[in-house]
């Protein structure tokens, strides 16, 4: 059995670091990773089971950390060497009973929900994020039973999803798949998850102006959730949703999936002002829209880029009083909050998922998110699948996703692992 | 030696290669045997004496009209308006005709008493025009003598305090014009002719009008029944403004019409190959073509666009003619197709073109693609009386780079037309439909129409409009040299060389096809029997 097993390496974090100025993904090479034999992990307590993947993601979090561009606030939240993967879909090897309730067969396919919380970590009692059902809020990622990790993935006793030797799963963590949905779609509702939690989190009104900033996988899959909520009835119906997206296969996704309008980001300022009608001051002679500031804008930003350059332009687009969510891991970052300040915005994080309240009724994120997935068919965000023996040019992949045409890569598992859905 | 007309030339073995104008810049392209290309009459000689005529034509009005002294008095509201910046092309070498003839309608303002007079530029929904372009339509005297008094203004369509409501012509169509020039007890319109469209009633009930009226003829319906443009009583965008200006008149609003045209001297003699006849080139001719466009072809883009923008051309007047509206126009019509008229005989499977650097509307400017747009389908293919130069069904090939090159101070809703309207229908009808209102209510473009030098919010709308008829009839456009991703925008065919692009064109019309050349500038309107 093979797996990619990440190590810290002080002299190949500062090479793949160098490396990933040449591109994001072009750390790969000489990063601290690289493919060994491996076996299971060992099941670190009752209610865990081991998972064989099927398909797992290289997520922007993925990249990150290979590129050494991950802010040094993880730094305690991890354990190494660990396996990457957290975007998994597998199947599960004994009877178990998912997060969800669902009695589950040997050979059931499950997608991993892979936040290593209290409930995971045998802690109790738990947080009051746990408590709560906030799992992602988990204060005790770094304690119990497990060592530091704070999803799968990141963790040196869970294995991760980029491994044939598979990793070891919570029963809290694991959520039945449909059998509608194909491997490509399951592997995505980590990712809509994500978007979901973001979603709802954020102030929604009827009849307003909503942006997107950015059009990777987070990106579209915030776009797919927007719609597919607003046509459940589930979020009020924006006036227009209108999407920054830098590549044309991403505008046409994300039109697919229900943007009003998907255009160049550099163009995604002056729709803004056009939908929120509104003017742009700094700018009168000009005509120009970038170089200004909206006197409006946007209710809601949806950053899912998460750069020094997108929250500059997410504050510039938003109107006063307006909430710009950070869907994209930002890391650290230089942005002028003059315009924060004087508009009174709101700038929230967006992490993981945990349970959301819809409607009054709680609901898992991922069962959220497995309905979406299943409404929206997200699997066509997967463009390419790659054995992790080509693990160098999986990676590089997904650095150049948006250049090359491509959304989501992911590592194909099923090789050695029977039972998926094509 | 009096001027030659027209000319259509049969392209056999002998015929040298044919000058295509690319923007800022041409080529040479050998045609087919067999293709014909058309040329434009001769500069008519010029009226000997321009400010004689202009006098001659103030006190000899056309129809039913009293000469203007006979109008003029102490004590009256005298209003004043002329075109703007967008006519002629290029702009004249000073004087400007509109200078010459309002010196003289000021002269016979001053001489009968008249205090009260206020000069308004004719905008309709076009940018304000600037200072330099004002002192050089106008003269330094008679802008130092109104603009530092407020006496000199330009039309603001959104403006709803100087806006009057006249009425409703029979097909509901409301008449809104600017109030001061309504209200005036004599409103004296100074035109230029440079094509048929121009002038007539088009010149108030469109120059100064507000949106709400102008919507009932710009728009997919009216202009894509306007076969064409510059054959008055096929149009229906010209007969919308008849109706319109019937009505003007019937509210009590006195129009005292002063049309202009001019010949066909479009360049100064640096670039007299551009309007010559190529196997009539001379060695000079020839030495001055290979080193303009190689050094064209060598220069930045933006210091090649300057370097065409300060071409003055030598225009001369060729008439002048006042009084009752629809006589003036009638006989300024003459003029202009005495000037301009070639006589072609049948159409064509093809049709090719050069695009210049600049049309009515980036006079200073860039001509961005949708304008590239608007000139070649909306002016040039509608140079004809009868029938369209091309056979319904053929192509239009025409020559220009069409890059996604956009002046945000002139244009910025073309910005957003482009990017926002564009990339989700090339359908005259459907963006009438789904983007019109928004784009002409919006708050920022009136905001820059208004205070800044921005075309109104609608203005790309129009322009596309323009195209209506020509997109309806044509089976394939086809940009030569064009960004290919820009001409594809615009749901045209983009083609790197001529042979490409004929090829191209086979593929539509059949494998033996019959083309024709326009070879303008200089203007001409083909009257295709």
């Amino acid at each position: 059995m093979k797996a990619l097993l990440f190590e810290r390496s002080l002299p190949r974090f500062a090479a793949s670091r160098i490396a990933s100025g040449l591109g994001s993904g072009r750390g790969a090479r000489v990063a601290p990773l690289r493919l060994v034999d491996a076996d299971a992990p060992d099941l670190p307590g009752a209610g865990w089971h081991r998972v064989a993947p099927l398909l797992s993601g290289i997520c922007g979090s993925d990249l990150a950390t290979l590129d050494g561009r991950s802010s040094r606030y993880f730094e305690p939240l991890v354990s190494f060497p660990f396996v990457p993967g957290h975007e998994v879909v597998g199947t599960v090897e004994v009877p178990l009973t998912s997060a969800d309730g669902t009695g589950l067969t040997p050979g059931a396919r499950v997608v991993v929900q892979p936040v290593l919380g209290c409930r995971a970590r045998g802690i109790e009692p738990m947080c009051s994020s746990c408590a709560a059902g906030h799992t992602g809020d988990c204060e005790h990622v770094a304690f119990g039973h497990l060592s530091p990790g704070i999803q799968t993935g990141f963790c040196a006793d869970t294995g991760g999803g980029w491994s044939t030797a598979g990793l070891v799963a919570h029963e809290s963590q694991l959520y039945a798949v449909p059998d509608i949905l194909s491997d490509a779609d399951a592997v995505t509702v980590e990712p809509m998850a994500c978007a979901l939690h973001a979603v709802l989190a954020a102030p929604l009104r009827e009849d307003r102006v909503v942006a997107v900033l950015g059009a990777g996988t987070l990106g579209l899959a915030t776009v797919a959730a927007l719609s597919h909520l607003a046509a459940q009835g589930l979020l009020p119906v924006p006036a227009a949703l209108l999407v920054g997206a830098r590549y044309a296969k991403q505008q046409t996704l994300a039109t697919e999936l229900g943007a009003s309008a998907a255009l160049s980001p550099d163009q995604l300022p002056r729709a803004v002002r056009r939908h929120s009608r509104s003017m742009a001051t700094g700018s009168v002679s000009s005509g120009a829209v970038s170089s200004g500031r909206l006197t409006g804008g946007a209710d809601v930003v949806f950053d899912c880029v998460g750069s020094a350059e997108s929250i500059g332009q997410s504050l510039a687009m938003v109107r006063p009083r307006g909430t710009v969510v950070l869907v994209g891991m930002p890391g650290r970052v230089t942005v002028d909050l003059a315009s924060l300040w004087h508009r009174e915005v709101r700038l929230v994080g967006a992490y993981a998922y945990g349970t959301e309240t819809v409607h009054e009724r709680e609901r898992s994120t991922f069962d959220l998110a497995i309905d979406t997935v299943t409404a929206m068919r997200t699997g066509r965000l997967v463009s390419a699948t790659y054995p992790l023996n080509r693990f160098e040019e999986a990676v590089a992949h997904a650095g150049a996703a948006g250049r090359r045409g491509a959304v989501k890569i992911a590592f194909d598992l099923r090789a050695t692992t029977k039972g998926g859905r094509r | 030696m009096t001027p030659r007309p027209g000319f259509v030339l049969e392209v056999d073995g002998s015929t040298p290669p044919t000058l295509f104008w690319k923007g800022e810049g041409f080529t040479l392209e050998r045609l087919p045997e067999g293709s014909r290309v058309i040329y434009a009459p001769e500069p008519l000689d010029a009226l000997k004496d321009p400010v004689g005529a202009i006098r001659h034509a103030l006190e000899h009005p056309l129809g039913d009209s009293a000469p203007l002294s006979a109008l003029l008095r102490p004590g009256m509201k005298l209003t004043i308006c002329f075109d703007d910046v967008s006519l002629p092309l290029p702009p004249m070498e000073a004087p400007d005709a509109r200078q010459m003839v309002i010196e003289e309608v000021l002269d016979a303002a001053a001489t009968a008493g008249v205090d009260d007079v206020v000069l308004i530029a004719a905008l309709a929904l076009h940018r304000r025009m600037t200072e330099p372009e004002l002192r050089h339509a106008l003269g330094d005297r008679v802008y130092e003598a109104f603009a530092p008094h407020g006496l000199l203004t330009q039309h603001d369509a959104e403006d709803p305090e100087n806006l009057v409501h006249l009425g409703k012509t029979s097909e509901g169509e409301d008449v809104e014009i600017n109030k001061r020039a309504a209200t005036s007890d004599l409103l004296v319109y100074v035109n230029i002719s440079l094509v048929a469209m121009d002038g007539g009633h088009k010149s108030v009930a469109t120059g100064l009008a507000s949106y709400k009226s102008l919507r009932h003829h710009h728009n997919p319906t009216t202009m894509r029944h306007s076969k064409s443009f510059m054959d008055a009583p096929s149009s229906a965008l010209h007969t919308s403004n008849w109706r319109m200006g019937r009505l003007i008149a019937d509210s009590g609003v006195k129009v005292f019409q002063i049309e202009t045209t001019l010949n066909t001297d479009t360049f100064p003699s640096q670039f007299a190959f551009l309007q010559r006849r190529e196997w009539e080139w001379t060695l000079r001719d020839r030495a001055t073509y290979t080193a303009t466009a190689a050094a064209l072809d060598a220069t930045p883009g933006r210091l090649a666009r300057q370097i065409f923008h300060s071409i003055k051309a030598p225009h001369a007047l060729t008439s002048v003619q006042a009084g009752e509206v629809e006589a003036v126009h009638e006989q300024s019509l003459v003029s202009v197709w005495r000037q301009q008229g070639v006589v072609v005989e049948g159409q064509s499977d093809i049709v090719t073109m050069g695009l210049p650097y600049i049309c009515p509307y980036n006079v200073n400017s860039i001509m961005n693609p949708i304008l590239v747009a608007c000139l070649g389908l909306g002016y040039f293919f509608n140079l004809y009386r009868g029938k369209p130069l091309v056979r319904e069904g053929g192509v239009l090939i025409m020559q220009h780079p069409t890059k996604p090159d956009f002046d945000p101070a002139f244009h910025p809703s073309y910005i957003d037309f482009y990017e926002q309207v564009l990339t989700e229908t090339t359908d005259p009808t459907e963006m009438h439909k789904l983007y019109e209102e928004s784009f002409a209510t919006d708050p920022w473009y009136i905001h820059l129409y208004r205070t800044g030098h921005a075309y109104h919010g609608v203005h790309p709308f129009y322009m596309w409009y323009w195209c209506a008829h020509a997109l309806e009839h044509l089976g394939r456009v086809i940009v030569l040299g064009g960004d290919p991703k820009a001409v594809r925008r615009m749901g045209f065919s983009p083609a790197s060389t001529m042979a490409d692009a004929l090829e191209m064109a086979k593929d539509v019309v059949g494998p033996s096809p019959t083309l024709t050349h326009l070879h303008a500038p200089p203007i001409m309107l083909a009257d295709v029997q």
